[in-house]
């Protein structure tokens, strides 16, 4: 495992937190947290964007004066027009690293430097070629990619000179939609929503008719309930060529998970020890590790590092 | 744009009419009822309805396309799911076998596939897969660019203005569906069905596949719809039924009192009312789904959009109301179509 | 009751036909029946083979087909190499991998390609249980057979195959009228 290449990242804020504590977040993962990239921007909702705008500035200053590297993620859907005029005005400020998280995105990158995010679909080694081939540096792969895949595509990446990244921990992101699902539950559309998906800072949990915890809806988007944990993999994932680890943001305490993480990374305690820490954070929700292990997503296979 | 294949005398276009054909015998019916393209696939994960006991083998593939040509019909062929690494060589050996055997064109939407299609066979024509989801004129335009892509399946995301909004905007036909069974999550981002049962609609080529469908139904005949472990819905006696699709399913949530349909109901699209305002709004080809459907689907359905696109091309008054008893839950949408507050 | 002739059992259906498809065809011996079967069987084993790949690991299991309105139900396995039909009593409810169930006409539509079987399950007018793989696997089978999978099953009746169908299409009017009459 080359842990001194190994980076841990933290991916964008998928919820419509408070602009306050979105802003004091980062702060704070700026000041504590053993991450070297974050990704900034609003990758779920074009609607939510403004309310963000006035903190940008200081964010990124504040993350980069912590030596974070600052990448901005695009839309995951781009379909209205103030959706395709946020990508746009992205794409082509010329100062920030951007991360390509749809097709029209790729549109205006051509040639350009950029990572592409985990809403594209990155399953193959000639999609990478085509992609590298355009500038693409970093891949963050689609959640749903088993072992076997992700070891195939790390063996075709050595030739690219591209870097591959992984989602670690959080809840999974399932589906996007053109309906807000948010809006739906509380008798409303998309147009009239009145941000009630502020109410839910890590999404609205939806129950089967028999009670049981099943999906999260944010928005258009819709999660697990569970948050991945790949925290036993990351020796393997390591071994497989992977070498960038994404955690995702959530209400729980991010400068711990990312510690543990890290602590794990380095060897400074085992898999299980980091697991044992994630399981202190009392999470409402179980861990779930099924996609990597080509099993149902929600499903946690005992890793073998325990 | 290319593709306009004869007008009716009122200034419509005449749009070409795609049909689905899971088996031989569906595509023969289909181009018998009237249809001027059909859509099909092998019986592998190379296509998004890879379902037991469907789809064709090579062979069955060339009587196809011979049968349908010899009717002056065009076959399109989808290879449109997601290779993953390690196993794209049978995707690679579908775009070929594709190429050899003559098919009108490929509906792709892996750019893997699209790229390895578009340089080794530059004349085979490429159709974009509504399951790239490319739902914006930026990136229709990105495959065009890259692939040489000649026709976009645009997404049942969009209303029949904003369809003409982007064809005002883009190099290439579109292709737009009107009719069939429609998932609310965006196509090709969807991986509800692998978190529930290990198989991936991108990577396997199935929603809600059968080996994890389960139908209990009690002594007062309510029935029960089950995906892997997950409840998925409940009809009460005499309640009409759908699939137990993730998308399609009966949930709780903390913001409502009872359980109610947080995606969408078990409804299906049909667009027949929006017709002329599709064929005006620069569709080059109307869609129907169905390919998991049977024979006597593809003829009720095909034939009444045969005579309704005909109808409206003579000005004459459409009458399509038959068709809502083949829809899922007998009940029918024009979902974002007509208005955005479906949103 | 004596065990009928064929000619006799072909006016005794015809005859009985006003009283519906279950009055009909509860008076008819499983053992008369099974040779009809038999043929079945046979006879699409040799005219479509090509439908046993198409049931691909599906082929060997039981399916139990469960037309509500008769007093027997079948269990048909679709081997390549021997395919079996057979016909129990209800009560007998054999073991099966698989069932449909639905009314016979409705069951006798879907096969010859004039029913949609998604429709009918939409209605809950046909039911499923079971390994659902191998129904759909079996559905999809069953109607790749073209406009032939009806005539093939009805040509089995050899001799009977003109008195079968014309039963058949009596039965639909009868259906047809009791539908419009609701």
């Amino acid at each position: 495992m080359r842990d001194d290449a190994a980076e841990l990242t933290l991916g964008p804020v998928w919820f419509n937190w408070k602009p306050a504590d979105w802003r004091d977040f980062y702060f704070r993962i700026a000041d504590e947290a053993p991450v070297s990239t974050v990704y900034l921007g609003e990758v779920i909702c074009s609607k939510r964007a403004p309310l963000f705008e006035p903190h940008y500035e200081a964010v990124t200053e504040r993350l980069r004066a912590a030596n974070k590297k600052v990448v901005f993620s695009t839309l995951a859907e781009v379909m209205l027009k103030h959706d395709r005029q946020m990508v746009d005005s992205v794409c082509t400020a010329d100062d920030v690293p951007v991360e390509a998280n749809d097709a029209s995105a790729l549109f205006y990158l051509q040639g350009r430097p950029h990572h592409v995010g985990p809403f594209m679909n990155l399953y193959n080694e000639e999609t990478f070629a085509v992609l590298a081939q355009r500038g693409a540096q970093n891949f963050c792969l689609p959640a749903e990619l088993p072992a076997p895949a992700i070891r195939a595509l790390c063996e075709a990446t050595q030739a690219l000179d591209a870097t591959i990244e992984v989602q670690v921990f959080g809840r999974l992101s399932l589906a996007l939609s053109a309906r807000c699902y948010h809006a739906r539950a509380h008798g409303r559309t998309k147009d009239s929503c009145q941000f009630v998906c502020e109410n839910d800072p890590d999404g609205l949990e939806l129950r089967t008719l028999d009670g049981s915890p099943f999906l999260i809806v944010n928005g258009i988007q819709t999660l697990s309930q569970d948050y991945l944990n790949l925290i036993g993999e990351l020796p393997e994932l390591g071994a497989l060529g992977v070498s960038r680890f994404r955690l995702s943001p959530h209400t729980c305490d991010m400068v711990r998970v990312a510690s543990s993480f890290r602590a794990v990374l380095d060897r400074h305690i085992t898999a299980e020890e980091g697991t044992d820490q994630l399981e202190a954070l009392n999470l409402s929700a179980p861990f779930s590790n099924g996609f990597y292990h080509g099993k149902p997503g929600y499903s946690w296979i005992a890793s073998v590092a325990r | 744009m290319a593709g306009e294949i004869g007008s009716g005398a009122n200034g419509y276009l005449r749009p070409e009419l795609v049909c689905p054909a899971g088996t031989p015998a569906a595509l023969r019916t289909a181009v018998d009822a009237g249809a001027d393209a059909v859509y099909c696939g092998f019986q592998n994960e190379t296509n998004a309805r890879n379902f037991p006991g469907l789809n064709f083998t090579l062979a069955e593939l060339e009587a196809a396309v011979g049968h349908a040509h010899a009717r002056k019909a065009k076959v399109l062929l989808a290879i449109n799911t997601f290779p993953p690494a390690g196993r794209f060589n049978l995707w690679r050996e579908a775009i070929d076998a594709a190429a050899r055997i003559g098919v009108d064109a490929v509906i792709v939407a892996d750019m893997g596939v699209a790229n390895y299609a578009a340089r080794t066979f530059p004349e085979l024509r490429l159709h974009l897969s509504v399951q790239a989801g490319a739902s914006s004129p930026e990136a229709i335009r990105f495959y065009c660019q890259e692939f040489g892509v000649k026709r976009v399946v645009l997404p049942r995301m969009l209303t029949v203005g904003e369809i003409a909004a982007i064809h005002q905007q883009i190099p290439c036909e579109i292709e737009a569906f009107v009719f069939g069974n429609i998932g609310m999550m965006a196509e090709g981002r969807c991986s509800l069905t692998n978190y529930a049962t290990g198989i991936s609609t991108n990577m396997d080529g199935v929603c809600s596949p059968a080996a994890d469908v389960h139908y209990e139904e009690d002594a007062e005949r309510n029935l029960t719809t089950r995906l892997g472990r997950f409840v998925i819905d409940r009809f009460t006696r005499g309640e009409n039924a759908g699939y137990p699709t993730i998308c399609k399913g009966r949930y709780r949530c903390d913001a409502r009192t009872g359980a109610y349909y947080a995606f969408e109901e078990p409804v299906s699209l049909n667009l027949s009312a929006l017709l002329p305002d599709l064929m005006r709004a620069g569709v080059t080809a109307l869609k129907i789904e169905g390919r998991q459907r049977s024979r006597a689907y593809v003829q009720a359905v095909v034939s009444a959009f045969r005579r309704a696109v005909d109808d409206i091309l003579a000005n004459r008054e459409p009458a399509l109301a038959e068709l809502v008893a083949l829809t899922e839950g007998r009940r029918e949408t024009e979902g974002a179509f007509r208005s955005k507050a479906w949103r | 009751m004596p065990a009928p002739t064929e000619v006799n059992f072909a006016s005794e259906f015809a005859a009985r036909l006003v009283d519906g498809p279950r009055r009909l065809l509860i008076s008819i011996p499983l053992a008369f029946m099974q040779p009809v079967l038999d043929r079945v069987a046979t006879h699409v084993a040799k005219s479509r083979p090509e439908m046993f790949a198409r049931l691909g690991p599906h082929a060997g299991k039981r399916f139990l087909i469960d037309p509500i309105d008769l007093p027997f139900v079948f269990i048909l396995v679709p081997t390549a190499a021997k395919p079996c039909l057979s016909a129990y009593r209800r009560d007998e409810y054999p073991q099966h991998d698989a069932g449909i169930a639905g009314t016979f006409l409705d069951l006798y539509d879907m096969i010859s390609g004039t029913a949609d079987g998604d429709a009918l399950f939409f209605t809950r007018d046909l039911r499923v249980c079971g390994d659902t793989e191998a129904v759909v696997a079996l559905r999809n089978a069953l109607d790749d057979f073209g406009n032939s999978a009806a005539d093939t099953v009805l040509s089995a009746f050899g001799p009977l195959s003109g008195p079968a169908a014309l039963a058949i299409s009596a039965l639909r009017a009868v259906r047809g009228n009791r539908r419009h009459g609701r």
